[in-house]
């Protein structure tokens, strides 16, 4: 049989798309290395309140490792996801008719530098690219915002065994904000556990399948400690961080005195005969970066104090 | 909870005592496997090229650099989720005579048959921490079905105190998540009944 293979040339980008595409590089290599800040100083505090020794051991073991992750310049977890990029930009920043093809050559690039796993395998071809690109791969999600010339961007490394598996449905009315908590909780005790936790949950409400679906990634780009603007939103975040953390799921399903990092709420408005409800699982190595361009790429990186591409 | 040092190759013997909950550390071989490799065993009817038997796998699929000598390094390894190889893992113990069974999360009734008829272990590592991981792995002796690609590649490891490893089934046939499971759901019917009392938006 012949080994079938992914065609791709790098593309001839302008000097200043190039100069994108390395920043960008840079960036995707560091958000392997090293967790945010947010989910960082989250762990912290949940280690400290398990006390059991199983539950310690386990604490322990990611604090050693996100340590040597930094010092050795290392992917913290072996499974570096499939690239995704949630993106809000502006009418007229310079770089846009390049943009795709930028993101695609950063993986590309990134994949040798960091390096990351190969995880691109074609559909009914059935084989793996063996550069962590494919079609479709990486995933780009964008809206144009408004007239401005900057762009921001949200750089996940989508794990395979924590928010790929992600699932969403469209309930009846009737079965009401009821459903969506039943829909939620259903998850917890049957994907979450395997899902490495502490999780961050994410929680879309739309009108459909894929609105709801997206919304639930959304909110996993928020931090790990912010609240929805919406007061009733706002109120189910928190009933749900409570109800999931008096499961008990513990780090690594092992049992413990929390189960998630935060739950984020995104929602949308709905058709009046459809509630849409997404459910999206961040592990604890939840490997979300942040980067924001203005036109002459100066950029910053929110999410992560004290790193210098 | 216990702490076990087990040395392959592991007789039926070393691991007899052993429960669920305790915790292992593991020297000598370790194969990582994982999905189409569990599929070409068991329904594909092809021997495994690497003998696994009275040795451990890892349902793993790690990150691997290869060296210009031709040798490979690894780079960053850790568990993949158990529950895909559920399916395969009864006819898979039985093949292959594996003792050990590493990966994340739970498994299910096929495992725990497996683990009691055969004598063998299903062991958690625990997921994300695949540098703390890879720094246990001495060397790569062997590396077959290179055509699956870098994760599901056959990468035969030779480890040294790797671990912490927790015994999730054990020989008896005993299921921490399947225990775990019970409670957890308890609670969470307890949960949904405080929270729906304060989600009626919809009035």
């Amino acid at each position: 049989m012949d080994t079938m293979t992914y065609d791709y040339t790098e593309p001839v980008l302008s000097p200043k798309g190039q100069k994108m595409r390395d920043i960008l590089a840079d960036y995707i290599t560091v958000v392997s290395h090293r967790l945010p800040d947010d989910v960082t100083k989250k762990l912290v505090e949940l280690s400290k309140i398990e006390v059991d020794p199983l539950q310690r051991l386990i604490y322990d073991t990611m604090m050693e490792n996100q340590m040597l992750a930094g010092k050795l310049k290392r992917p913290s977890c072996q499974d570096t996801g499939a690239l995704q990029f949630f993106i809000k930009c502006g009418a007229k920043f310079p770089l846009l008719s390049e943009l795709n093809a930028i993101l695609k050559d950063a993986v590309y690039r990134a994949t040798k530098q960091a390096p990351l796993r190969h995880n691109a395998v074609q559909t009914f071809d059935e084989f793996n690219t063996g550069m962590n690109i494919g079609d479709g791969i990486p995933s780009v999600f964008m809206q144009i915002v408004d007239d401005s010339a900057d762009i921001e961007m949200y750089v996940y490394m989508a794990g395979g065994g924590c928010t790929l598996p992600g699932e969403a449905k469209v309930l009846m009315p009737g079965e009401g904000y009821e459903g969506v908590v039943r829909f939620v909780m259903d998850r917890m005790t049957s994907y979450g556990i395997n899902a490495c936790p502490p999780l961050l949950v994410g929680v879309g409400v739309g009108t459909s399948a894929e609105t709801a679906a997206l919304n639930s990634k959304l909110a996993l780009m928020r931090r790990v400690d912010s609240v929805s603007p919406n007061k009733n939103a706002a109120k189910l975040e928190h009933l749900l961080e409570d109800g999931i953390n008096h499961i008990g799921l513990g780090p690594q399903g092992f049992g413990g005195k929390a189960s998630v990092m935060g739950v984020n709420v995104i929602n949308t408005a709905r058709h009046p005969s459809a509630i849409g409800v997404g459910v999206s699982t961040g592990c604890w190595s939840h490997r979300r970066g942040k980067i924001n361009f203005d036109s002459d790429l100066n950029y910053d990186l929110p999410l992560n104090e004290g790193v210098e591409l | 909870m216990k702490t076990w040092h087990l040395t392959t190759p592991i007789a039926d013997e070393d691991i007899k005592d052993i429960r669920i909950g305790d915790i292992v550390y593991l020297n000598g071989s370790m194969t990582t496997c994982r999905d189409v490799a569990h599929r070409r065993l068991v329904e594909e009817h092809r021997p495994l090229p690497i003998d696994v038997s009275r040795k451990a796998i890892l349902h793993a699929g790690p990150i691997i650099k290869a060296n210009d000598d031709g040798t490979y390094e690894m780079v960053a390894v850790g568990p993949t989720t158990s529950m895909r190889m559920e399916k395969f893992e009864e006819d898979f113990v039985k093949e292959t005579n594996v003792k050990l069974i590493i990966g994340k999360g739970g498994m299910g009734p096929g495992t725990q048959a497996a683990c009691k008829k055969y004598k063998a272990l299903h062991l958690v590592y625990p997921a994300g921490n695949a540098v703390y991981a890879a720094l246990h792995v001495e060397k790569i002796v062997d590396a077959q079905w290179k055509d699956l690609g870098m994760p599901e590649t056959l990468w035969s490891c030779q480890v040294k105190d790797f671990g912490p490893l927790i015994v999730s089934i054990d020989t008896n046939g005993d299921n921490l998540f399947e225990k775990n499971k019970i409670e957890f759901n308890k609670r969470k019917e307890a949960e949904i009944k405080k929270i729906d009392a304060q989600v009626k938006f919809i009035k």
